[in-house]
């Protein structure tokens, strides 16, 4: 038999689920067995970086990265496996977007490390002990990773080759990067073009079965998916629920949705966009009801109108922060007088 | 660009650099655009530190124009279309005024001062309004001071 191709797989800022869903794809991974051969996966078994450390360049085929770049280990490791890698795949929403790890560009270290170390109730850390990345200690010195004050995404930090998005990425999205790598492996087809997202090209209302209103869509209030008893066969988005589908890449299989549950966007924006959010805040603020008497409204009341929106930027940005034009929050340095 | 800025109140404090804000403008191409005009071509005067972008209606400002704007540095972005009840386009400009008012609040959760943001009704008849407008703004964005995401983070 031909030698099997080297195939890794890590996890930087995740949660594993990335890693589960590799085995999601049931019978499927005999076909990954067949051709390859895993030579670091830290949630399944007990590989050793300097060992990856160890190998020639471009010796491992693909390397699948999940989560985002929270500190400076994720970074360390992602730089390791893009050199010793032919093709790197960003795997999941966290390495393509910086996903739920990045809603915390909403704060920053200090923040974090108060929270964490200090605020916390179940907390109990008086002289307020952080974790220090370089520390000298009668043994010797001990280092640990530097947490960043931002999460980045994976291509932030390292030349991505493919993006596959998804919370996490679904079996049949997972499928088709297998067949794509098998195909080049056993028969010598060709790879994607680089940069190449391996999804869909259109949103997710494409791939949706629910009914939506073709002419004149309007909504006349807004509500949290728990306020109201969807209908099971209506379009959410028609029925005031805010769901982020309009702005968000196809590919799932609208799984959400048609489990009666709002999309919230974990596939990223379709190509045509550059900031998912904005994409979906516009969509949104465009369906909601014009009425003969809007001239007479005042900014206030188009103020109320919109405050319907609960939190628009964890809404909008529930998994694309990182990604999004904006990146992360500010702070204004003067504060206006009055 | 121009360095001084004959009609704006901003004050800018001893020891501290002169500050030019850099504001960007939407003008719809029916009335705010020709108010603009109207604005020049009777030689109001106006700080010169704002860039006028035309579209064909205030309502072809993606948001995601005006988060561009500001993520290339941009102190402040006005919007200017039709008064309610005159868009070209009938409603643009209703659909405007709600992506600008959740923009605002989304803004502001990002840090920014809302007051970067500014919509205006300006009809091609109101240049005195644009120049008007055009002042206040740059004076806001002045007190305010250099967006936060020059040299943040």
């Amino acid at each position: 038999m031909a030698d099997k191709i080297k195939i890794a797989q890590y996890w930087g800022a995740g949660c594993g689920g990335c890693d589960v869903a590799l085995l999601d794809i049931d019978a499927k991974i005999l076909d990954v067995h067949a051709i390859a051969e895993v030579v670091f996966w830290p949630i399944g078994f007990d590989g050793k970086l300097h060992e990856i450390e160890a190998m020639p360049d471009k010796s491992i085929t693909v390397s699948f990265y999940n989560g985002a770049i929270r500190n400076s280990e994720n970074e360390h490791v992602a730089k390791v496996l893009r050199e010793k890698s032919v093709v790197l795949i960003a795997f999941g929403s966290c390495a393509c977007f910086g996903g739920t790890p990045g809603l915390a560009n909403v704060t920053n270290r200090e923040e974090v490390f108060q929270t964490v170390y200090k605020d916390t109730a179940s907390t109990d850390n008086p002289d307020f002990v952080t974790p220090k990345p370089h520390l000298t200690v009668p043994e010797g010195e001990v280092d640990l990773p530097q947490f960043y004050d931002s999460v980045k995404t994976l291509d932030e930090v390292v030349d991505v080759d493919y993006f596959m998005p998804g919370c996490p990425p679904t079996v049949n999205l997972i499928a088709m990067a297998v067949d794509a790598v098998a195909k080049h492996v056993t028969e010598g087809a060709d790879l994607p073009p680089k940069g190449a997202v391996i999804a869909s090209d259109k949103t997710l209302c494409d791939e949706c079965d629910r009914e939506r209103v073709e002419k004149d869509r309007r909504i006349e209030k807004i509500y949290q998916a728990y306020e109201i008893k969807a209908d099971p066969k209506k379009c959410l988005l028609d029925q005031g629920i805010i769901c982020i589908g309009p702005a968000t890449r196809a590919g799932c299989g609208a799984m959400c949705p048609n489990a009666n549950m709002p999309c919230r966007g974990c596939m990223g924006p379709t190509k045509a966009v550059m900031d998912h959010g904005g994409s979906m805040l516009s969509a949104l603020s465009s369906l909601l009801n014009i009425t003969d008497s809007e001239s007479k409204l005042s900014e206030e009341q188009i103020m109320e109108l919109m405050m319907q929106v609960k939190d628009p930027l964890g809404t909008f940005y529930a998994f694309t922060l990182p990604k999004s034009l904006l990146k992360r929050t500010v702070t204004e340095k003067r504060k206006r007088k009055g | 660009m121009s360095s001084t800025a004959p009609e704006t109140g901003g004050e800018h404090k001893v020891g501290e650099e002169s500050f030019e804000p850099r504001i960007i403008v939407f003008c719809c191409n029916w009335c705010s655009y020709a108010g603009a005009d109207l604005a020049g071509v009777s030689r109001l005067q106006m700080p010169p530190h704002f860039r006028v972008i035309r579209v064909m209606c205030s309502a072809r400002v993606d948001p995601e124009f005006v988060l561009r704007a500001f993520q290339k540095g941009a102190d402040g972005v006005l919007v200017a279309g039709c008064h309610p009840a005159d868009c070209h386009y009938i409603g643009g400009n209703y659909r405007t005024r709600r992506r600008i008012a959740l923009l605002r609040i989304l803004l502001q959760q990002f840090g920014f001062d809302p007051g970067r943001l500014k919509l205006e009704w300006i009809s091609a008849g109101e240049g005195e309004k644009f120049q008007k407008t055009i002042v206040e703004f740059t004076d806001t964005v002045n007190e305010l001071g250099p967006s936060p995401m020059k040299g943040g983070d």
